[in-house]
């Protein structure tokens, strides 16, 4: 059995780097930076060790003796922290700490000569630290204070190139977005506290997430039935909100493909295998909880569906490789989203699991390929393979899993999320699995489709030149403009918009293997995980079927009483799989179709005979436009900031001018009467005293 | 029951800064001596602070009022004024945030050229006027420090400061005058009420004194009013803000971080000691009032503040923002359970001194900014991230605290606010947390604008802060952070101050 101490330090560890590096190492030892990445890959290589350790002991299901620590208490508010060890929190531990460690050590390579690689460790040990946090905590506020940690390390890592204006942007956007929808969250935990005393009446605490989950938990299944009804369903909601700008959930889904101006390796650890799926994990954590509202489950389910088509369709014509897969991320966490909707809790994780490892891994391959080119323009990519042919097979391996092609990990996780909205758990109305799944199957065509055109295009026909020619047609660009400017008589200076690349020059090589070793160990759990997590078949390899599936149910199954569509695991199905094989084959076909038999040149994407749709699309369906034009920049900074400010200087404050014109105007008009001449004011005297006089004559 | 005593301590840490602008006047010589002595001084009255802080006895059982320092100071029947010291715990943190403040103003003070004699006498003075304000339990002592404390923060703009200069720094006088004015008379109407007959806030504070309502000259109500209208206008709260952008943004960086990080927590002092801690049944009365003032200071300060292109007017308005919170977390006693209430009460206490600390943070690194890049105009701002990472990163976390960061002290305080309140008013509390995102809005975007961006060329030449300047940055920092991760180290204190003003509420709530 593992002590407490010790998965305290799988937290600990990542916590106790950040503080090192940023005290110690980066102040006094910046010379010798490379100790501070190797630092960190020592720790999480402890850290990884002891979540092994963590899950062996939940999987032989000890019982862990957890304290709580006392952080503050106020009145009645009793806020105390620890650990919550479940299966669900096993399960990430190990995801996070695993891809965590990896990504480092492809960091190594990847950043190294970078000005801030201490800096860039630390960052990534607070946010390693405060991810770990968000799945290990037991206290709904402690849960919080992770998550807004999260968002700020993340607000670090996407602006850590902070010269650069796109990436100071980007990272100010993601914050503000995420914090709309903690708005939601954080109303949901002080509608807790307005429970507290029928909380303690029970013997429960309010924040105590165990005890929320028992709260909500009606009476006619032998629960407390504290938190039921409308305000049960706004509190899910407020959950939910928060969940969904964190996973990018349409409509909190605009600041994900914008972040990934951070570093590349930022996006793999960060913006797909763990961070945006704390959206994913917090909706779990309270599952118990969420189940209880038909109309919270019902809305998940067709926001997470919704998102996983409409994300998809934006990265059909996206030209920047990592905005591709961040639009696939999108919508990858929409399959997610939408399996916890309608009741299919375990496909849901265990596609969170899967997908971890293949998107990482495309996006440390996207990184390679910027090595190489020094730019994640598609349209100046192109015949890659030649070059790089381990980073083509490990993307390629990554792509089918994402597509969901037989027998990758993509394909399991993907086929019980189909299976999941397919049968009716009953917790949702039918035309809400029928509509998901619908929506679902769609979403396999296009990302097919996207997958297999960012391969081809990467990878494919001649190489267009890389950085070299994407500055050139810049610079060509802007002397037409300048020309045109010109002809109108208005010669301006050109701007110095030169993009800054982290990576500046072409160097068609492969990466270095410190690179290259993180890929290939993501490459094999992209192959083989989903099938070894979870087989389909009895004791065919020595793991008992569907394991992965009946540890997360039955961790679930521990703490509440599950409803019953829940707890049935739905066996492969041969003709689900069949459909969404042919749907994959589909968007495969129509892809290769559209780009195999073109022309080696890259003249013109075939999409963009699409007109109108091709430019919604490009456009972003203009949500982006909308909120950053019409409501922030219109609508609320020029109108109502605009209003309120123009009040506050004329009205609020004109008023206290005013008064004091007033006052100093009086004043001189009194000294004026104040003219120092005893015979004027004697004749005031008469004039009082004969008032007076009148006064008591009339009384 | 007469509390008495003296040990000296209160009076030695409200007098030893007063005793050392006297020094400088008479017998300090030479800019350089004048500076070593202030700091020497600020720093013998910092560890006298924290001496006060951590002699604080909070077992249970323990005087309410420690460390009194008393004796009759105007004796006559008619008046029976007394010198009277003390501290509580609502009062024992607000003390040691003076002193810790007062520390970091001084050190931020070293380039000061113009009349450096004058400045530091000033300041000194400002410094006893406000720790008097915080640990005097007389109320005639009470409103004199509340003027003495007007006469330097009028100077210091009028002379060392910048802009408008004499504008603000009349604004400031005649507004806070104008609430003394309120004041005074409700102190005079308190004291010639038959019931009640005294200045010492101990007795008024005391279960059912004040609750007589027979034969008050004033009614309860009005006496209330008058008392919160001169703690709102130093608070402030929206719609008499309009001075503290002026005085902050035209101040010298050291009257700035004092402004900010003390003088406005006079306001909040005052609407808990007195407000709260003497009219209960009024507060509970009139919550729904405070808790609306608060939401539309709230939202109303951050919407303004988005608007703003000087750093401090920017800082200022938040300001406003940060401090409805305070008036939110007083109006959550406008439910029932005491033991509820005390939640939002100990987070607009806790308000006070977290805002202190990110604010006089943010003030002291603004003024660095403004020391070595020679403007506060953000559009001409940028890219100083590079040139001074020390000083922006001290920014930055203040910001972050500031927007509520979990692990910095901003963030206890908010969220205690809002529990309290939410339960009292749930959807005004709503509206209210809509300010976090304003708060993120608003310190990312200046982030943004002056601090990232691609290196500018006439900042090729600002320099990050030396060591003398980092060391307020570094205090301030370390008290952010430690408070963020050890709340209870203040909030217990907090409580055992305020637990007992709400035991005087009918039904003993």
């Amino acid at each position: 059995m593992i002590p407490e101490a010790a998965i305290w330090a799988i937290f600990l560890l990542p916590l106790g780097t950040f503080a090192l590096i940023g005290l110690i190492i980066r102040p006094l030892l910046n010379r010798f930076s490379l100790l501070s990445g190797l630092t960190l890959i020592a720790s999480l290589g402890v850290a990884l060790g002891f979540s092994v350790w963590t899950l062996r002991s939940v999987i032989l299901g000890h019982d862990l003796d957890l304290e709580t620590y006392q952080w503050l208490e106020i009145g009645s508010a009793k806020i105390q922290l620890g650990l919550l060890i479940d299966q669900l929190t096993a399960i990430m531990l190990v995801v996070v700490t695993g891809v965590s460690l990896l990504v480092q050590i492809y960091s190594l390579g990847y950043m190294k000569g970078d000005p801030g690689f201490s800096r860039y460790f630390a960052y990534m040990a607070l946010f390693t630290a405060a991810m770990l946090g968000v799945v290990m905590s037991t206290n709904i506020i402690q849960l919080y204070a992770f998550w807004e940690l999260v968002g700020v390390s993340s607000y670090l890592l996407i602006g850590f190139w902070h010269e650069r204006p796109a990436a100071a942007a980007a990272a100010k956007k993601a914050f503000i977005i995420t914090r709309i929808g903690d708005v939601g969250f954080l109303i949901a935990i002080l509608y807790l506290f307005v429970r507290a005393d029928d909380f303690a009446a029970a013997g429960l605490n309010a924040f105590h997430i165990p005890d929320i989950w028992q709260a909500a938990q009606p009476v006619a299944i032998g629960g407390v039935g504290i938190l039921g009804g409308a305000a049960l369903t706004w509190f899910t909601l407020g959950i939910f909100s928060g969940a969904a700008g964190k996973s990018g959930q349409f409509p909190l889904h605009p600041w994900l493909p914008d972040a990934m101006e951070g570093p590349t390796p930022v996006s793999a650890l960060i913006h797909a295998a763990t961070m945006v799926a704390a959206g994913v994990f917090l909706v779990a954590r309270f599952y118990p909880v969420i189940q209880q509202s038909g109309d919270t489950m019902s809305i998940i389910a067709l926001i997470g569906a919704f998102t996983a088509v409409m994300a998809a369709t934006m990265g059909l014509v996206m030209n920047d490789i990592k905005r591709v897969m961040a639009y696939s991320t999108v919508s990858q966490l929409g399959y997610m989203m939408a399996a916890l909707g309608v009741g299919a809790y375990s496909a849901a994780m265990f596609h969170l699991f899967t997908h971890a490892s293949f998107k990482a891994l495309l996006f440390l391959g996207a990184g390679s390929v910027n090595h190489a080119t020094g730019t994640f323009d598609m349209r100046y990519m192109g015949g890659l393979v030649r070059h790089m042919k381990v980073t083509y097979v490990l993307m390629v391996i990554g792509g089918l899993s994402l597509m969901g092609i037989i027998p990758l990990a993509g394909f399991w996780s993907k086929d019980e999320i189909l299976a999941g909205s397919w049968y009716s758990s009953g917790l949702v109305d039918g035309w809400v699995n029928r509509a998901t799944f619908i929506m679902l199957l769609i979403g396999i065509v296009l990302t097919a489709f996207y997958t297999f055109r960012m391969l081809h295009m990467t990878f494919h026909g001649e190489f267009r030149g890389g950085i070299d020619q994407e500055l050139a047609d810049q610079a060509e660009d802007e002397r037409e403009e300048l020309e045109e400017q010109g002809e109108q008589g208005s010669g301006m200076a050109p701007a110095d918009a030169a993009p800054v690349s982290a990576h500046g020059g072409v160097h068609l090589a492969e990466s270095p293997v410190i690179m290259l070793f993180p890929m290939m160990v993501l490459g094999v759990a992209a192959i083989i995980s989903g099938y070894l997590a979870n087989p389909q078949w009895d004791e065919e390899i020595g793991i008992p079927r569907h394991w992965i599936s009946e540890f997360l149910l039955h961790g679930l199954e521990n703490t509440v009483p599950v409803l019953a569509g829940n707890v049935e695991i739905h066996g492969f199905s041969r003709s689900l799989a069949t459909f969404s094989t042919v749907g994959a084959a589909i968007g495969i076909i129509l892809a290769a179709g559209l780009y195999l038999g073109r022309r080696q040149t890259w003249e013109r994407d075939p999409l963009e005979l699409g007109g109108k749709v091709h430019s919604l699309l490009a456009n972003k369906y203009y949500v982006d436009a909308l909120y950053e034009g019409v409501v922030v920049r219109s609508a609320f900074y020029r109108l109502m900031v605009g209003a309120v400010d123009w009040l506050d200087r004329n009205i609020v404050d004109g008023v206290v001018d005013t008064l004091g014109w007033f006052f100093r105007n009086i004043g001189s008009m009194i000294g004026r009467v104040q003219t120092g001449q005893v015979q004027s004011y004697g004749g005031v005297v008469v004039f009082g005293i004969l008032l007076i006089i009148l006064g008591f004559l009339l009384s | 029951m007469e509390v008495s005593g003296f040990s000296g301590l209160m009076t030695a840490t409200v007098f030893v800064p007063a005793a050392g602008a006297v020094t400088i006047l008479l017998l300090v010589r030479g800019d350089r001596n004048i500076r070593l002595f202030a700091v020497a001084v600020a720093l013998a009255d910092l560890v006298l602070s924290l001496v006060v802080f951590g002699l604080f006895d909070q077992s249970e059982g323990a005087d309410r009022f420690q460390m009194v320092d008393k004796f009759s100071w105007i004796p006559a029947e008619s008046l029976k004024a007394n010198f009277f010291l003390g501290v509580d715990g609502l009062s024992a943190p607000l003390v040691a945030l003076t002193g810790l403040l007062g520390f970091c103003a001084i050190l931020a003070s070293m380039h000061i050229k113009l009349r450096v004699k004058e400045y530091f006498v000033w300041l000194l003075v400002l410094q006893t006027a406000v720790m008097g304000v915080f640990s005097t339990l007389d109320l005639l002592l009470f409103f004199m420090f509340w003027e003495l404390e007007l006469v330097p923060m009028y100077m210091l703009i009028s002379i060392w400061g910048s802009g408008r200069k004499e504008y603000s720094a009349m604004k400031f006088l005649i507004f806070t005058i104008l609430g003394s004015a309120f004041m005074l008379v409700a102190i005079v109407a308190v004291f010639l009420t038959p019931e009640l007959g005294t200045f010492d806030m101990t007795q008024l504070s005391t279960k059912g004194t004040i609750l007589v309502s027979a034969g008050v000259l004033i009614p309860l109500s009005g006496l209330f009013w008058l008392f919160f209208a001169a703690f709102a206008i130093k608070l402030p709260t929206w719609p008499v803000h309009t001075w503290l952008p002026d005085a902050h943004t035209d101040a010298p960086t050291a009257a700035s971080v004092m402004l900010a990080g003390v003088l406005l927590k006079m306001g909040g002092y005052g609407l808990l000691r007195i407000n709260v801690g003497m009219f209960p049944s009024q507060t509970d009365r009139f919550a729904w009032a405070l808790v609306a003032l608060g939401v539309i200071s709230v939202l109303y300060g951050a919407v303004v503040t988005m608007r703003q292109t000087d750093l401090k007017r920017l800082i200022a308005f938040s300001s406003v923002s940060h401090m409805g919170l305070v008036l939110i977390g007083i109006g959550s006693v406008g439910i029932s359970e005491g033991e509820l209430t005390v939640t939002g009460l100990n987070g607009a206490a806790m308000q006070l001194f977290t805002h202190g600390t990110i604010t006089g943070l943010l003030f002291l690194g603004v003024g660095l900014v403004y020391d070595k890049a020679h403007t506060r105009y953000i559009p001409d701002l940028g890219g100083l991230a590079g040139r001074m990472p020390i000083v922006a990163g001290a920014i930055l976390l203040a910001g972050l605290a500031s927007l509520g960061l979990p692990g910095l002290s901003g963030f206890v305080s908010e969220l205690l606010v809002f529990l309290g309140a939410f339960r009292a008013y749930d959807w005004p509390t709503a509206l209210a947390v809509i300010g976090i995102v304003l708060a993120a809005g608003y310190i990312l975007w200046m982030m943004e604008r002056a601090f990232f961006g691609p290196r500018r060329e006439r900042f090729d030449h600002v320099t990050d802060a030396s060591l003398v300047e980092a060391i307020p940055l570094a205090v301030m920092v370390v008290t952010i952070v430690g408070i963020g991760l050890y709340p209870s180290l203040l909030t217990d204190v907090f409580e055992i101050g305020l637990a007992p003003m709400l035991d005087v509420l009918p039904g003993g709530r």
